[in-house]
């Protein structure tokens, strides 16, 4: 009989080794769902992993030494968070630890002197700024909700925090534009070239730092759609609610594919005013509404 | 590991073309042609990038800056010169600034002749270039000295 514990252990290292693979999968999936949009054929569905297994042939070559130590910080950060989520610690504690990542990719940007990958360094750090209220401002919903930032309180609990909190429901799906790199919101990694931008922050990275950063970027999706599948978990109804709760989770999936395809990068500026105006607007909301009720 | 032929990514530089070729190597990517089947992106970043796509021919202006690009790439690489200006210089070769094809700065591959270069011929180098990407790769993996393309003035194969 497993006990509650390493059931929690599990789930941990169920994230670390299949997360890669269910994020590279869904770029895939994206990236197909993209091309047919476009009216095109477009890559295989394994075109992720192949890209991958192509920079780790590359030769070596990296511009300083501290980058390949900075972007591993980076991504053992990321996959410590996720893991921590998925082992059903404190939500908050996560989401710092979050922040703290987005650090070490900063600093992996800045410590080259390309200008291009400097300027997507100083706009990964506005970026932050842009979508760090909707975040904490999501766990602190939580709690609200169901009492607890414990994540196993949290997706254990009776209700689906979802119909408390819709407001910081919408907040966080606003700004999972921004974290997944998508348009309007990809201010420091234009992920189509060309651009004024070149790459971005990752302008300078090749071979393994690259593979480095997409697998790490693969991490941070699946915790992310994690905490989206937390707003409609519930314990009175585990698998009604679990099958709505990957339902939902997909199609936000699709929403970022939609929206990254029918817009165009906005200014920075845009992006933080339209980013905090959305968070305080249905987060205060619903604020409101529950002091209110309550 | 999946075949490294699966992924290749192209950096088109336009060293003085007419746009004439460049127009044609944006069009592989439209929905009529779509390279993205095999994997192929177009990125502007000479770090990530395996296959050297270079359209027009080169001046005493940009040839250092077609040899960084070339230096900026890792191995294992490829360079393609599309259209026949990249090629051999074309009708600008006798101009006073023009120095000739990109061979005369880095080592060329494989030459995609035409003015402008057709797609599908287009298509076609890049295929052929991809094949020559495994290679490389195979003798990088071996420890082999890696073959070069033709430089005008330079040892070549």
């Amino acid at each position: 009989m497993l006990t509650p514990l390493s059931v929690r252990f599990i789930y941990a290292i169920a994230y670390i080794v299949l997360a890669p693979f269910i994020g590279g999968l869904l770029e895939g999936i994206g990236r197909k769902i993209s091309a047919r949009m476009q009216r095109r054929v477009g890559p295989p569905l394994l075109q992720p992993f192949y890209d991958i297994s192509k920079l780790l042939k590359k030769k070596r070559s990296q511009v300083t030494r501290a980058q390949g130590f900075l972007l591993t910080s980076y991504m053992l950060l990321i996959i410590f968070t996720g893991a921590m989520l998925f082992f059903g610690t404190d939500m908050l504690m996560c989401f710092l630890m979050l922040s703290t990542a987005a650090l070490f990719l900063y600093l992996a940007g800045c410590v080259t002197t390309s200008p291009y990958s400097s300027l997507g360094a100083q706009r990964e750090l506005i970026q932050e700024m842009a979508y760090e209220p909707a975040i904490l401002l999501t766990a602190l919903g939580f709690y609200l909700a169901v009492g607890s930032f414990d994540v196993e309180t949290i997706y254990n609990s009776p209700v689906s925090p979802i119909m408390i909190i819709p407001g910081f429901f919408v907040a966080f799906v606003f700004i999972l534009t921004i974290k997944m790199r998508k348009s309007p919101f990809d201010e420091s990694t234009s992920h189509h070239p060309h651009q004024e931008l070149v790459k971005g922050l990752t302008s300078e990275m090749s071979g393994r730092n690259l593979a480095i950063f997409n697998v790490t970027e693969w991490y941070e999706t699946v915790f992310l759609l994690a905490v989206v599948f937390l707003f409609i978990k519930n314990s009175s109804a585990p698998l009604v609610s679990g099958l709505v709760g990957i339902g939902v989770v997909l199609l936000t999936y699709f929403l970022e594919i939609l929206i990254d395809n029918t817009s165009a990068r906005v200014h920075w500026e845009r992006m933080l005013t339209l980013t905090w105006a959305v968070t305080l607007c249905s987060c205060g909301v619903n604020l409101l509404v529950l002091m209110i009720v309550r | 590991m999946a075949d490294i032929t699966r992924s290749p990514w192209l950096l088109h530089y336009d060293a003085s073309s007419c746009n004439g070729c460049d127009i044609e190597v944006l069009a592989c990517l439209t929905p009529v042609f779509d390279v993205e089947r095999f994997g192929i992106v177009n990125t502007g970043d000479p770090m990530q990038a395996d296959i050297f796509l270079i359209t027009g021919a080169v001046n005493a202006q940009n040839a250092p800056v077609v040899k960084q690009i070339y230096d900026q790439m890792s191995d294992p690489k490829v360079v393609v010169a599309v259209g026949v200006c990249a090629c051999t210089g074309g009708v600008f070769k006798e101009a006073y600034n023009v120095m000739g094809g990109a061979d005369k700065v880095i080592p060329v591959d494989i030459y995609v002749p035409g003015c402008a270069a057709r797609p599908q011929s287009i298509i076609d180098g890049v295929v052929a270039a991809v094949g020559l990407f495994k290679e490389r790769y195979m003798q990088l993996k071996n420890k082999q000295p890696l073959s070069v393309g033709h430089l005008e003035g330079g040892e070549g194969s």
